[in-house]
């Protein structure tokens, strides 16, 4: 995983709730076998609207995007998360998020930071003319005014954005405790570790 | 000492921490891993790539069914035939040479039990209760509808499943959506789930797992309990389950890769222990009166914009929130429907009955018993049922079920995602609305400028006899 700390940049004022994963990029993009070149599909259908933000000159290239309660919800799709590093985004600002989505961000170095309705209605007015800073190790989003409004974030999630961990590397660590895991319950629950498969058989 | 009351989720969750870190995070064992063509060649390639072996390839279970055409896959001379679209033959090509690669099961796009992941988990018995259950795609919740916890992941959890079969996890919160008295005549599962969803909202459920309670579930087929748990990521819940009981022990009993003999009768005394405990508390409660639920059909863009048959699209201005406001006013615009029209005056052009919402054997039996003896309007242009599986397929042609489709004017088409989401040929064409039994309306979902209304099986049917949105109760008993 890449490290992060500290992502200061422009914003992309987007504001809207329940933005999908069908939004951020719809499924006849998901036929690749990659992760990349997917920024180009991203946010396809709000791009095709004429004035959308995502067009602004001076939205080129900003790293964070600002959006409303429910972001990526839908499908479990990862590509909503490498769509959005592709087209140079690494966080998201708003209220909420779907728990698909957080955990998909976290895995690719994506901030998903929560914060409040009035705080993020703040940042969407500051966003459009300054640029605003993300600092994971303070937990705190801040404008080029007086704001400074500080954010939650798992423990375990920053520990491993700040050092830049890779989750598998790590599990693979606790090879022996997962191993006694299946000893216990091949014991106390055989069928559980050893589906019979039976579909071959001759009929 | 007793031990505290426990809910359903927390009985299976504990069964399933291999370790606790300190600051609250959990290794969490997975008992069953399905795998489609769609999120995982990014996984097996990262595999590959730090040399990584599948720790467990005979718990995980390979099926495609996103890309694959639902047109007919064989020639005359029994040889597969090609798939036209080089982006989806690659990536299909891809999980068939994956699977054996790693040491996979794979079940191929022209075996008889293949089928959309969520329909073949459980018609297999490789989906059991009580079991962890993952796949790379939120609607592995459906599974829960046999007591399993399951839930969606991305590609990267992927990856770590293969290679560890575990994942690192946050326990989530518990839900209790309670559903008191009983469902009316042509009220079905489906109906009740986009009922909820409008009740709880499309982030109702986020952070928490639900577990579905009361009468109406108990008496529940297996099959009505997929469709109500599938739709679970819906209402924002990663995962959505129901208590394990007779109905689906017997649903399970002799599946192809269930446990069978002494080890079945071992695993039903533990699934009976599962439910939840007399006095276990939730974080959040919700009660819902059946007698409330009318059949439903989606007027918006997002799931929570729902509304009896009987009723009219709503005004954006009807909505407290300004931010829904807007939304309102935007689904609108998109799905080209003026506010306080009635929904039984909505035109559609096309009728999709399938995907793993509602592609199960009775949700067939459902639309055929509206369709029999009748054909699809004149201004119905396109309409298809699509099997869940091979083996649904089977069975609902020694019932008959495909001739009564086909008179009626449907096409009888091979199982697969089809037209819900887009990955495939099936698609509905832009500004076209389409009466669909699947699970998402959002924007684009079934083709660029499409228009979703989901109803049920029996509402599509319903839709495409009078080639409007129609209360399929009308039509019954006639």
């Amino acid at each position: 995983m890449k490290q992060v700390s500290t992502i200061s940049g422009r914003a992309i004022p987007l504001g809207l709730k329940n933005v999908d994963t069908d939004v951020i990029i719809p499924a006849h993009w998901l036929k690749t076998v990659s992760r990349e070149g997917l920024g180009k599909g991203a946010f396809e259908t709000i791009r095709q609207t004429p004035g959308n933000p995502f067009d602004v000159e001076d939205f080129a290239g900003a790293p964070i995007l600002i959006a409303g309660d429910n972001f990526g919800c839908g499908s479990s799709r990862e590509h909503a998360a490498w769509a959005m590093l592709d087209m140079g985004l690494t966080a998201v600002i708003a209220p909420s998020f779907s728990d698909i989505f957080s955990g998909n961000a976290f895995k690719n170095g994506i901030l998903a930071v929560e914060l409040p309705q009035d705080q993020v209605d703040r940042l969407l007015e500051v966003a459009k003319d300054h640029p605003i800073t993300i600092d994971l190790e303070n937990q705190v989003v801040t404008t080029p005014f007086q704001d400074r409004f500080t954010f939650e974030v798992d423990p375990f999630r920053k520990h491993c954005l700040l050092n830049g961990l890779d989750e598998i590397g790590l599990t693979l660590e606790r090879d022996a405790s997962i191993a006694k895991h299946e000893q216990t319950r091949s014991a106390s629950l055989p069928w559980l570790g050893a589906p019979q498969n039976k579909r071959r058989e001759p009929a | 000492m007793a031990s505290k009351p426990r809910t359903l989720y927390e009985k299976i969750w504990d069964a399933h921490v291999v370790e606790r870190q300190d600051d609250g995070t959990c290794l969490v064992y997975i008992d069953r891993h399905l795998v489609h063509e769609v999120t995982s060649p990014q996984a097996f390639e990262a595999l590959r790539l730090a040399g990584r072996k599948v720790r467990r390839p005979d718990l995980t279970l390979a099926v495609p069914d996103h890309n694959l055409p639902t047109t007919p896959r064989l020639a005359r001379d029994g040889s597969r035939l090609p798939i036209e679209d080089k982006q989806s033959a690659a990536q299909l090509a891809a999980l068939e040479a994956n699977a054996p690669a790693f040491g996979i099961d794979y079940i191929d796009a022209v075996a008889p039990e293949q089928g959309i992941v969520h329909v073949v988990g459980p018609e297999q018995g490789f989906s059991l209760p009580g079991t962890t259950i993952v796949c790379g795609d939120s609607h592995t919740a459906a599974h829960g509808g046999i007591g399993a916890l399951a839930f969606g992941i991305g590609t990267s959890e992927v990856e770590h499943v293969l290679a560890t079969q575990t994942l690192l996890l946050r326990p989530s919160k518990t839900m209790e959506v309670r559903v008191e008295g009983k469902l009316g005549p042509g009220v079905t599962p489906k109906d009740l789930i986009l009922h909820i969803i409008g009740v709880i909202g499309t982030a109702g459920g986020t952070g928490h797992v639900i577990e579905y309670r009361g009468p109406v579930f108990e008496k529940m087929s297996v099959e009505g309990r997929l469709t109500v748990c599938n739709m679970s990521i819906e209402g924002g819940a990663r995962a959505g389950l129901i208590a394990p009981d007779e109905t689906v022990f017997e649903y399970l009993e002799g599946r192809p890769y269930a446990p069978s003999g002494q080890a079945w009768d071992d695993a039903v005394e533990w699934w009976r222990s599962l439910a939840t405990d007399e006095g276990a508390s939730f974080d959040k409660s919700v009660v819902i009166d059946a007698a409330d639920v009318e059949p439903t059909v989606s007027w918006g863009t997002s799931p929570e914009d729902v509304v009896a048959i009987g009723g009219t699209v709503p005004s954006p201005d009807s909505f407290a929130d300004p931010s829904k406001q807007e939304a309102a006013r935007k689904s609108l615009d998109y799905m080209g429907l003026a506010p306080g029209t009635p929904l039984e005056a909505v035109e559609v052009e096309n009728i999709f009955i399938g995907s793993c919402t509602n592609s199960r054997i009775e949700d067939l039996r459902a639309a055929a018993a509206v369709l029999e003896g009748r054909k699809k309007a004149a201004n119905v242009r396109w309409a298809i049922a699509v099997p869940g599986s091979g083996l649904v397929k089977r069975q609902a042609e020694e019932e008959g079920l495909d001739r009564i489709f086909t008179e009626a004017g449907f096409e009888w088409r091979e199982p697969g995602c089809s037209a819900c989401l887009a990955m495939n040929p099936d698609k509905v064409p832009p500004g076209e609305r389409c009466a669909s039994t699947s699970n998402r309306n959002f924007v684009g979902r079934q083709g660029p400028g499409s228009r979703t209304h989901l109803l049920s099986p029996a509402m599509a049917a319903a839709a495409a006899v009078t080639g409007r949105l129609t209360d399929v109760r009308k039509l019954m008993g006639e």
